[in-house]
Formats: C-alpha cells, sequence, structure tokens
C-alpha cells in the first residue's frame, strides 16, 4: 500500500504509481547489495557509479561523478529514495526542459551558475585521442572549446549562462549533451522503460 | 563537295553577296583537298576530264595571261583554250581579270599554271561559285537529292542511252566521293585540334600572371584580360564572339616588344587586330598564325619571354627535387607517426583514408615522369603551388599532395553520362580559408571520442554547405569518408551530425557519385530501420538526394531500401491511434513524408516502380494523398506520377481511387504540387475511364484555369499534357470549350518551348476533332502557326501538328486557309519524313484536305514528284503508313487524271490494287483506322476502284475482308444503298464475293 511519502513522490513525477514502487523497490534492493552503512541511508558516490555504469552505459568518471552532484539535491554525498526516483524521472521521462536543466546543471560544477572555459576545457580534456605531442593535443582542446564557445556563448562574456544554453541547445538538440555524455543513451532508456514498467 | 561546303568550310559572318571563306585551318585544309582533287583530275580520269560543264565556273583571277603557254590562244588582255566544245566555244576563256571555266580538265590545268597562287585560286573559285556542283552538272541534277538515292539517277541516265550522260553520271559519283572525303576529313580534322577549353586557358593566364611584374626576372611585363566580366562557362568574349569559338581576349606586355592583343580560341592562341584607341573596341580579326598555347605563341613572339621561361623552369625543377627530399622525409615521419596512431585506433577509418592516399602517391609519380616532358596544366599548377606566398613550408606538403590528388585523379573513369566528370577544386594560390577550418574539423572527426565528433559535427554544419568550396572541400581533405563511417557506428549523435551534413552536401552531384563510391547507401539503407525517427527522416532525405542517378537508385534497391522506404510510408497510418500525442503524430508525418521523398528520387527507374508495388507501396502512398500538408503531397504525387508510366500503376491509381485526390490538389496554391498532379494526370489520361474520372471531379476547369499562368514551363507543360490526353474524351473537349481553353490554347501555339508546344498541339489536335472547336481554331488564328510548326524536326510534335492541322482541314474554309498558307505542300514534305509515324500522321492528315480542297486534282498535281512518292510509299512496311498512304491514294484517285499518273508511275494496275487490298485488309483489322477509313470516306471510292478487279475474287482477301472486317461489310452493305449505281455494283459484287467464301468455307468445314 503506497504510504504518504511515495503518494508525494508520485505527484512530482511522470511515472505511475506501479512504476515508482518498482523503482524504489530497486532502490532498496541496489542499496542492500551496496551494502551501505545504516546511518546514511542511501546510496554514496561509488555505489551510484557502478550503476550509472552497469545499467545505463556511462564510462567518463569524471561525468558519472558530476551527474551524482545533479542528482544529489540535498548536498549530502548520498542519493535517498527521493533523489532516486525524481533523478530518474528526469533521467528516463524527462520533458525536453528537464533534461536541459539537468545537462546544464551536470556541465556547471562550481554553481556560479555559468560554464566558464577552464571548465570546458576540463570535460574536454579527454575527448581527442593523444596526437602526437602533449601540445597538439592540448592546441586541439583548446580549439575545440572555441569552437563550442562562439557556437553557444550568445552574449559573448567568455562563459556559458543558462540563457545561452538553452538557446543553443534549442536550435540544434544535438548540442544537448555537447561537453560529454551525461543522459542514458537513447537504446538504453528503450531498455530502462521495459526495466521499470515492474520486470526487475 | 555541295554539302561539305556548306555544312563544314566556315564562312564569314559578312552577310549576303560579299560572302568570303574564312582564313581558319579547317578551311585551308579543305581548299587543299579540292586542289588536290582537281589538279590530279586530268590524269586519273582524261574521259572525264572533257566533260563540258552545264554552266561555266566564273571568277576574277589574279593570274595575267602571259603565264599561259602552249594549248592556249594568249593576246595581251585575253587567252583562250584550244581545247573547245562541240559548238567551237573554247573551255577556257580568261578576259583580265574574269576567267571562266568548263571542264574539270581545264580547271587542272590552270592550277597547274597558277604553282603556287593556286591556293588562292581554288579559294576565289568557291567564293564566287558558291553552287559549284549545279554550275557543273545542271540543276535538274543537283535537284535529285540524297533521298532518292543513286538507282534513280541511273535511272534518268539510263534511260537516254546517251554517253555523254553516262560521262556525266561518272563525275556527279566522283564529285560526291569527294564531298564524302571532305566531309570525312573535316570531321577528322576538327577531332584533330588541340581544342583549348576556358579552365586551361585561365590557368595558363593566372600562370603567367604570377610570373609577371617588374624587373628582369619575370617572364612578361604584364598580363591582363580586356574584359573583367567572366561567364558562367568560363568565357570572357562577348556571346557572338564564343559562337566562334573565342574564349577570351589578353594585353600581354612581354620585355622586348610592344603590347600584344590575344585572341584565345578554342582552336589555339592567335593575335588579333588589337583594341582601338577611342572605343576600346577589339578587332577581332585574325593577324596571326594559330599557336596551340598562350606559352608557345609568346615564346614565338618574344625572346625575352622564352629566355625566362626556361630559367624559371631550371630554377622550379631544383626546387622540385629539393622539395621531394623534404617530402620524403616528412612522410617518413608522417608514417611512423601513423603506426602509432593506428596501434591506439580500433577503427579503420584512418587506414582507409591513408590507403587511398597512398595509392595516389604512386600513380601520381609516374605520371609526373610523363609530365616532365610534355607541359600540362598539371605541372604549371605544381610550378605555382611551390612559388606561392600560400605556401608556407607547413602547408606545401599538403597542397602538394592534393595536386597530386589532381593529377590521378584526371584519369577518374567515366562511367555513366548522366554522372558529371569529377572535378577537383582548383589548387591554385588562394584555397579558401574554408578549406583549412574544414580540415581541422575532419581531423578533430578522425581523432576524437563522441563528444569531439558531436562539437566538430556541429560546427561542420555551420559552414555554408549549400556552397560548393565547402562541400568539395570536405571531400577533398577525406571528410566523406569519415561522415560515412561514423553512420556505422552506434553512436546516435554521430550519425545525427553526420548525415545532417551528408544531406547538405549531397545536392552537389559529384558528391552524390562519391558516396555512393565509398559505399555510403547500404548504410544508409540499414539506418532506415533505426528506431529513431530523426535519424530515419535523415537517412531517407540523404537518399532522396543521392539517387538522382542511375547506379545509386540500383544500389538502394539491391540493399532493400526500396522495401524499407514503402515501410515509412506506414509510419503515419500506424500512429493514428487516439492515445498518442499530436506530436508524435507530427514526427510520424515526417517520416513519411521523408520516406516518399526518398522513393520519388529511386522511381525514376523502371525496375524500381515494380519494387515499389511489390513492397505494397500503392495504398500506402494513396492514403498518403489524403493529407493536406504540402511537403507531404509533393513527393506523394511526384511518386505516383514518375510510376504512372507503367500499366499495373494506372489500373491501381483508378482502383485507389487516387484521380479524385489529384483532382483536388491541382486547385492548390503550391505550383509544384499543381505541376506533379498535372502530371500524374497526363500520365494516367490515356484511359477513358480515368479521363471520365477527370471530368467527374471537377479537373477540367483547374487544368483551364492553370494555363493561364505561362511563367513556370514546368508547370505549363504538364498542364497542357493532361489538357491534351484529358481532350481525348469528345465530352471533356466539349468542357474545355466552355472554359474558353481552346483560345488560350492557340495563344501558346507561339514562342513555347518545344514540351509544351508538343503537348498544346495535341490538345488541340483532339478538340478539334469537334466541329465547335474547329471554328474556334480557325476564328483565334491558330491555322497559321499549326502550320508553320508543321517545318519543325521534333518527330513528337510533327506527328501532333500532322494530325491537328489534319482535324482542321475537314472544315473547307479552315482548309482554304491552309492551302493558301502552303499548309498542304509542307504535309506533303513530310512524307518524306523518316520517321514512321510522322509518315502516316502526315498522310492521315493530307486526307480530309484532298477531300476538302476546291480542286484537289489540280492541287496534288502541282505537287512536284508528289505522286511518285506516295506511291513508293506503298512499299513501306509499316502498316500505319500502308493504311495512311492507301486513305490517300483512295482519295487522289477520286481525280480521273491523277489516278492516270498514279499508273503511269510504273505501278501497273494489278500491283497498286493489291497493294490496295492488303492495306484495306490490314487496316480493318484495327477498329480505329476502320472508323478512320469510314469517317473519311475512303471506302467509296476505294471499293470502286476495285471494282473491275481481282480483289474479291482472292480467296485470301476475301478471307481477310470478312473475318477482320466486319466493319468493312457494313460499309459494304451501306453503299449497296448509295445512289451511285458503279458504287452500288462494284459494292454488292465486293460482298456477294465475301458471302460466296464464306458459305464455300462453311460447306468445306461440314463435310
Amino acid at each position: 500500500p503506497p504510504f504518504p511519502k511515495i503518494k508525494k513522490i508520485i505527484r512530482e513525477n511522470t511515472f505511475t504509481v506501479l512504476e515508482v514502487e518498482c523503482l524504489i523497490r530497486l532502490f532498496h534492493s541496489l542499496v542492500e547489495r551496496a551494502n551501505v552503512r545504516l546511518n546514511n541511508f542511501g546510496l554514496d558516490r561509488n555505489a551510484f557509479r557502478a550503476i550509472l555504469h552497469s545499467v545505463f552505459g556511462m564510462t567518463d568518471d569524471m561525468l558519472m561523478n558530476r551527474v551524482f552532484f545533479a542528482f544529489d539535491k540535498d548536498n549530502d554525498n548520498c542519493i535517498n529514495a527521493k533523489e532516486w526516483v525524481k533523478g530518474l524521472s528526469v533521467f528516463l521521462r524527462g520533458t525536453f526542459e528537464e533534461k536541459l536543466k539537468f545537462c546544464f546543471e551536470v556541465y556547471y560544477l562550481n554553481g556560479d551558475g555559468y560554464i566558464s572555459q577552464e571548465e570546458i576545457f576540463d570535460m574536454l580534456k579527454n575527448s581527442l585521442h593523444q596526437q602526437s605531442s602533449e601540445e597538439e593535443t592540448d592546441e586541439g582542446i583548446r580549439e575545440l572549446v572555441d569552437i563550442t564557445l562562439k557556437k553557444m556563448d550568445y552574449d559573448n562574456d567568455g562563459k556559458i549562462s543558462f540563457a545561452d544554453f538553452e538557446k543553443a541547445v534549442k536550435e540544434d538538440k544535438l548540442l544537448l549533451e555537447v561537453f560529454g555524455p551525461c543522459l542514458p543513451e537513447a537504446k538504453v532508456e528503450c531498455q530502462q522503460l521495459k526495466l521499470v514498467k515492474g520486470t526487475f | 563537295m555541295g554539302v561539305a561546303l556548306t555544312r563544314s568550310a566556315q564562312w564569314t559572318a559578312a552577310g549576303y553577296g560579299t560572302r568570303t571563306l574564312e582564313i581558319t585551318p579547317l578551311n585551308e585544309v579543305i581548299l587543299k583537298e579540292i586542289v588536290m582533287f582537281v589538279e590530279s583530275f586530268i590524269y586519273k580520269h582524261p574521259q572525264e576530264a572533257k566533260y563540258v560543264f552545264v554552266e561555266p565556273l566564273e571568277w576574277k583571277t589574279n593570274l595575267d595571261p602571259s603565264a599561259f603557254e602552249s594549248g592556249y590562244i594568249v593576246s595581251e588582255t585575253t587567252v583562250k583554250s584550244e581545247e573547245v566544245d562541240k559548238d567551237g566555244q573554247p573551255l577556257l576563256f580568261l578576259s583580265v581579270p574574269h576567267i571562266k571555266i568548263r571542264s574539270l580538265g581545264q580547271l587542272s590545268r590552270l592550277l597547274l599554271i597558277a604553282k603556287d597562287r593556286k591556293l588562292k585560286e581554288a579559294q576565289a573559285c568557291i567564293e564566287a561559285n558558291r553552287d559549284p556542283v549545279t554550275k557543273i552538272l545542271g540543276l535538274d541534277y543537283n535537284t535529285v537529292k540524297e533521298d532518292t538515292s543513286t538507282v534513280n539517277i541511273l535511272d534518268k541516265i539510263t534511260k537516254d542511252e546517251d554517253p555523254e550522260s553516262e560521262i556525266k553520271m561518272k563525275v556527279g559519283m566522283l564529285l560526291k566521293q569527294l564531298d564524302l572525303h571532305l566531309l570525312n576529313h573535316s570531321l577528322k580534322h576538327i577531332s584533330l585540334q588541340i581544342c583549348l577549353n576556358p579552365t586551361t586557358v585561365k590557368n595558363d593566364i593566372e600562370l603567367l600572371k604570377h610570373f609577371s611584374g617588374k624587373g628582369e626576372q619575370t617572364v612578361l611585363e604584364s598580363i591582363d584580360y580586356t574584359s573583367d566580366y567572366e561567364f558562367s562557362n568560363g568565357c570572357r568574349a562577348p556571346p557572338w564572339r564564343q559562337i566562334h569559338g573565342e574564349i577570351c581576349y589578353v594585353l600581354v606586355k612581354p620585355h622586348d616588344v610592344e603590347t600584344l592583343c590575344v585572341t584565345c580560341s578554342t582552336e589555339g592562341v592567335f593575335l588579333n587586330g588589337g583594341k582601338t584607341e577611342d572605343e576600346g573596341e577589339i578587332n577581332y580579326e585574325r593577324k596571326s598564325e594559330i599557336y596551340k598555347d598562350l606559352v608557345t605563341f609568346l615564346k614565338e613572339k618574344s625572346a625575352k619571354f622564352s629566355e625566362n621561361m626556361s630559367k624559371q623552369r631550371k630554377r622550379e625543377e631544383r626546387k622540385k627535387e629539393r622539395k621531394e627530399k623534404e617530402k620524403k622525409k616528412r612522410e617518413k615521419k608522417k608514417n611512423e607517426k601513423k603506426k602509432r596512431e593506428k596501434k591506439k585506433r580500433k577503427k579503420k577509418k584512418g587506414e582507409k583514408k591513408k590507403g587511398v592516399g597512398e595509392g595516389n602517391k604512386s600513380k601520381s609519380k609516374t605520371k609526373q615522369n610523363k609530365t616532365k616532358q610534355k607541359r600540362t596544366t598539371g605541372e604549371y599548377l605544381l610550378i605555382l603551388c611551390t612559388l606561392s606566398p600560400l605556401a608556407s613550408p607547413g602547408s606545401c606538403p599538403k597542397s602538394a599532395e592534393k595536386i597530386e590528388e589532381i593529377l590521378s585523379d584526371s584519369s577518374s573513369e567515366n562511367e555513366e553520362d548522366e554522372e558529371p566528370p569529377d572535378r577537383r577544386q582548383e589548387a591554385n594560390a588562394d584555397l579558401p580559408s574554408e578549406y583549412w577550418q574544414i580540415q581541422k574539423l575532419v581531423k578533430y572527426l578522425k581523432g576524437g571520442n563522441q563528444t569531439a565528433t558531436v562539437i566538430a559535427l556541429r560546427s561542420m554544419k555551420d559552414f555554408n554547405l549549400a556552397q560548393e568550396t565547402c562541400q568539395l572541400a570536405i571531400r577533398d581533405v577525406g571528410g566523406l569518408e569519415v561522415l560515412i563511417n561514423l553512420l556505422d557506428t552506434d553512436e546516435v549523435k554521430c550519425k545525427i551530425g553526420s548525415l545532417k551534413i551528408l544531406k547538405e552536401i549531397s545536392h552537389n552531384p559529384q558528391i552524390r557519385r562519391n558516396i555512393v563510391d565509398l559505399g555510403g547507401l547500404p548504410v544508409m539503407v540499414n539506418i532506415l530501420d533505426s528506431p529513431h525517427k530523426s535519424l530515419k527522416c535523415l537517412a531517407a532525405e540523404t537518399i532522396a538526394n543521392v539517387a538522382k542517378f542511375r547506379r545509386a537508385r540500383r544500389a538502394v534497391r539491391h540493399h532493400g531500401g526500396i522495401t524499407k522506404l514503402v515501410a515509412l510510408l506506414d509510419c503515419a497510418q500506424s500512429s493514428a491511434k487516439p492515445a498518442q500525442s499530436s506530436l508524435y503524430d507530427a514526427r510520424d508525418v515526417e517520416v513519411a513524408r521523408c520516406g516518399a521523398l526518398a522513393l520519388w528520387s529511386c522511381s525514376k527507374s523502371n525496375a524500381n516502380k515494380e519494387a515499389i508495388r511489390q513492397a505494397g507501396g500503392i495504398p500506402l502512398l494513396a492514403h498518403l494523398l489524403k493529407t493536406s500538408h504540402e511537403n507531404m503531397l509533393i513527393p506523394v504525387v511526384g511518386t505516383l506520377q514518375e510510376c504512372a508510366s507503367e500499366e499495373n500503376y494506372r489500373a491501381a491509381i483508378k482502383a485507389e481511387r487516387i484521380i479524385e485526390n489529384l483532382v483536388k490538389n491541382l486547385n492548390s496554391e503550391n505550383e509544384q504540387l499543381q505541376e506533379q498532379c498535372a502530371m500524374a494526370i497526363y500520365q494516367c489520361a490515356e484511359d477513358k475511364e480515368t479521363r471520365d474520372l477527370v471530368r467527374l471531379h471537377g479537373g477540367l476547369k483547374p487544368l483551364a484555369s492553370l494555363l493561364n499562368n505561362t511563367d513556370n514551363k514546368e508547370r505549363l507543360a504538364a498542364v497542357t499534357g493532361a489538357i491534351w490526353k484529358c481532350s481525348i474524351s469528345k465530352e471533356n473537349a466539349t468542357k474545355f470549350r466552355e472554359y474558353e481553353a481552346i483560345e488560350t490554347l492557340v495563344g501558346l501555339l507561339t514562342d513555347q518551348p518545344e514540351e509544351v508546344l508538343v503537348n498544346v498541339v495535341g490538345a488541340l489536335g483532339e478538340c478539334c476533332q469537334e466541329y465547335e472547336n474547329r471554328v474556334l481554331v480557325r476564328k483565334c488564328g491558330g491555322l497559321q502557326p499549326l502550320v508553320n510548326l508543321l517545318v519543325g524536326i521534333n518527330q513528337t510534335l510533327l506527328v501532333n501538328v500532322t494530325k491537328a492541322v489534319g482535324a482542321c482541314a475537314v472544315e473547307p474554309e479552315s482548309m482554304m486557309i491552309i492551302d493558301r498558307l502552303d499548309g498542304v505542300r509542307l504535309l506533303w514534305s513530310l512524307l518524306k519524313n523518316p520517321h514512321p509515324d510522322v509518315k502516316a500522321s502526315a498522310a492521315w492528315a493530307l486526307c480530309p484536305c484532298i477531300q476538302n480542297a476546291k480542286d484537289a486534282g489540280e492541287m496534288v498535281r502541282c505537287l512536284v514528284g508528289g505522286l511518285e512518292l506516295i506511291v513508293n510509299l506503298l512499299k513501306s512496311d509499316n502498316k500505319e503508313v500502308l493504311a495512311s498512304v492507301c486513305a490517300v491514294i483512295t482519295n487522289i484517285a477520286k481525280d480521273q487524271e491523277n489516278l492516270a499518273v498514279i499508273t503511269d508511275h510504273g505501278v501497273n494496275n494489278d500491283k497498286l490494287r493489291r497493294h490496295l487490298a492488303e492495306a484495306i485488309s490490314r487496316c480493318c483489322m484495327w477498329g480505329r483506322n476502320r472508323v478512320a477509313f469510314g469517317e473519311y470516306k475512303a471506302v467509296a471510292p476505294l471499293v470502286r476502284y476495285l471494282k473491275s478487279n481481282d480483289l474479291s475474287e482472292d480467296v485470301d482477301n476475301c478471307i481477310t475482308i470478312h473475318e477482320n472486317g466486319n466493319g468493312a461489310v457494313k460499309l459494304l452493305l451501306g453503299m449497296i444503298g448509295s445512289s451511285d449505281h458503279d458504287l452500288q455494283e462494284a459494292a454488292a459484287g465486293c460482298i456477294s464475293n465475301i458471302r460466296r467464301l464464306a458459305l464455300a468455307i462453311d460447306k468445306a468445314r461440314y463435310t
């Protein structure tokens, strides 16, 4: 029987009652499996990263960390049941706007509301295969940073605000995950939807 | 010689009267050949050399009487030959400066006397006697045109049994041989010409410009075009000079001579008359010999140029060697680097590209050796590149590589005529900055992970991909391979990004071909299965762009693309579930639209049409027709229209009630949609039921009103086509009159492209089957333009025009006008048209003309050789021609005198009758002809003519008439009731014979 907490979760999400139940059950089993301490009831960063990797096929460590921080709304370094369902709601059923917001959150880390040039450089650091020399690779990455800034920094302040980001992505949806994959891949998404529907 | 002179020789365009032969290499060759022929004539054919011309050849000679020696009576101002004709007149008579010559022998001798001036004499002779053959052999000889062949000439000559005519014939044949020889020769000459083209000329000039300037080292002081404007074909000469093959004019200032004004033409380079001071006009006349190219020309004209050019070349060679060494070093390094990279990369992307590159290198090296002996544009470019300011050490090897690519690619095969020749970007000094930027992006595509790839793809999309420089740049830096490889990966975003670019650049015909060569189509066909709608859309749209040529369409089919594309059409239907949101609907509609777009491109191949049908495409297309989205309707109707060329499609279109929707969309605002709908109706309206359907759904009125907009010629052609086919039904023709389409159609008889004319005339031909419409056409002044069109050469148009004229001629009043406009003679001359359809159609049209002409007999007799021509056509083995000709003959035969002429023409009565009888029986095999015979009232005179003959006594004839000619019997029966006694008798006789035979057959069957 759905207790009040779940009712509230249902109201805020796009899942059906049954789906939410399944997700919560899944959450509990994952938590058990992860063998976390009882006083901090939830998934810690390592456990969550393992899930992101095994279930959603993510590979980039840095981005997985960032996704964890985006999930962890209350910044307690642990994802509780509410954050889990809410995050997955965006992950799997999110509207375009929700995803847009989510991606932006993943990409700006230091909390000033902008994605800075340095941050972009950090995120793209590993995007080019090692060229002949380190300098060459660095130069290439800097060029990629320039390209993205030129493309997305509409107000020319050297950093990307949410407004910039929104405008650019709305113009071309390919830019949604411009600095690295932080959403489940489309084909994984399809499988996951089945998973959520209670077969797990 | 006549043909060669009129067709091959290049006359100056100075106008009538004073036309002279231009001094072009081709003309010189022709003249030389003629001189050789004439010179040797007296030895080779002593008999024929004595033949006296019908008319003397006259011209103004430069020869002095003193030049003539033995065999001539020479005075101070006159020369007479001792050789005279049978009336005692000299065969050569010179009265300074006029000369008259009346035999080939004398011509021969004259040329021998003229020695080194013989070319001038020959030229003067030919200029003064524009039709020498006629003068030599007489007018009547020359009018016997090619089509009546030598047999007729032989006939004519042997009849007279005259030795002189025999010689005349031989002379004629010899001249004809010469003519052929000249034509062949000029053809060979033309194909041998070095033929410069705008690009080579431009390259030469660019190169020379680069080496020009102040100082001792440069090859020239300056070189400039006279005109800044460059036409799209690369020429700078004004259009009326381009006709003469001229490309551009250049002002060249060498160090050691005055400024030269030079014409560059396809035949070569020569000095012209220079630029006039006051008006800046160029005197186009040639003032020097023709050189094969600009460099050769300048070497000849300027010693300094020649000297500096060779110095320059040595310097280049040294540089090249040095560079080659450097390059080898660099290549070594590069290879090592690549090896390292290879280990890291799992994908074969890089390898593929590299393999290609290396192949090019080895190939081009052998090429380079060749080019050393013979300087080609390629080498020029090489020189250019090494010198260019852009060629900083870093970029040098790249551009050199590119040139190698150019060299190795220039020999690339050109397998299909519809495919344009491969063209690399000009490797000139100023490669656009886009080129380098794109090259960098491709590097990131190759060496980046998904994130970098998406960013690079996104950035590439921001270039102006509609611009050819960008399209070719992507290809030339190896971007196409990478883009296609990306389609094979699992990364959806990369695929989307790649397809977005491929979709844009595949508008370029060369890129299309490259995509197919790189195996892009199978990959794209696979993507059609993807669950991603946007991916499917992009793949289908790209296929739509690529499948513009045969090989690509075939590839789509062979990889199962047609079935998958047809499956895309299904999306719109399955999503009709109420639960889905409208957003999903829109995306499904988009998928279907893209599918239709691709099918439209593919449906231009017949095998694909069949494949679409088999995949169940027709009902899906029919369903999509019910939507109201214009973007959807255009490709859907486009596909249907293409496919409607197939019979089973037309049947299906009728069955699926598609016509109704086609008619509905004629009323759309979109011109392209209107055009496609009209085309579809045009294709389908061969069928009577379909025509009726078009009328019933109210399609005729929009068609008629669309006629008033004549700006869009494609649409006009489609609309007139639809009207043509629809008007085959009488009810429709009447409707068109009500909608005042006839007047508009008549207005469209002039100043329209042929595609439109064919349809307009076809429509009028059908409409004029009705009395009111005929009158209307006459009143609108349609007869004149129609008759004018009788002189065209387009077969389809001629068939339609003759039909229309014939339809009009049914009206006696119109007939008068046609006759006055010389229409009958024009029709008659079309009987000589090589195409049987035109012949037949012209003959059918002649029938009503002869019937309705005031004095038909006289009219026919006036046409010289006309009766002979028509009797000869009886030998044709084309049934339609036979039928029509018989109909004409029966009409002619109404006039006793003409009948006699026909009989005189070597066709004895029996033979003619047999032909006629055969023709009747054959014609009666088709209902249409039977009706036509009836309509043209051909049967009565035929039967009358056959009265005394053996037709109906001939068993075979009776059987054919009986079996195939129920209509004929009916007509015969009708004739018994006629008031004409002879006719009654003949018809009755015919029938009795037929009956008797039938009884005999029955009897034979029962016993």
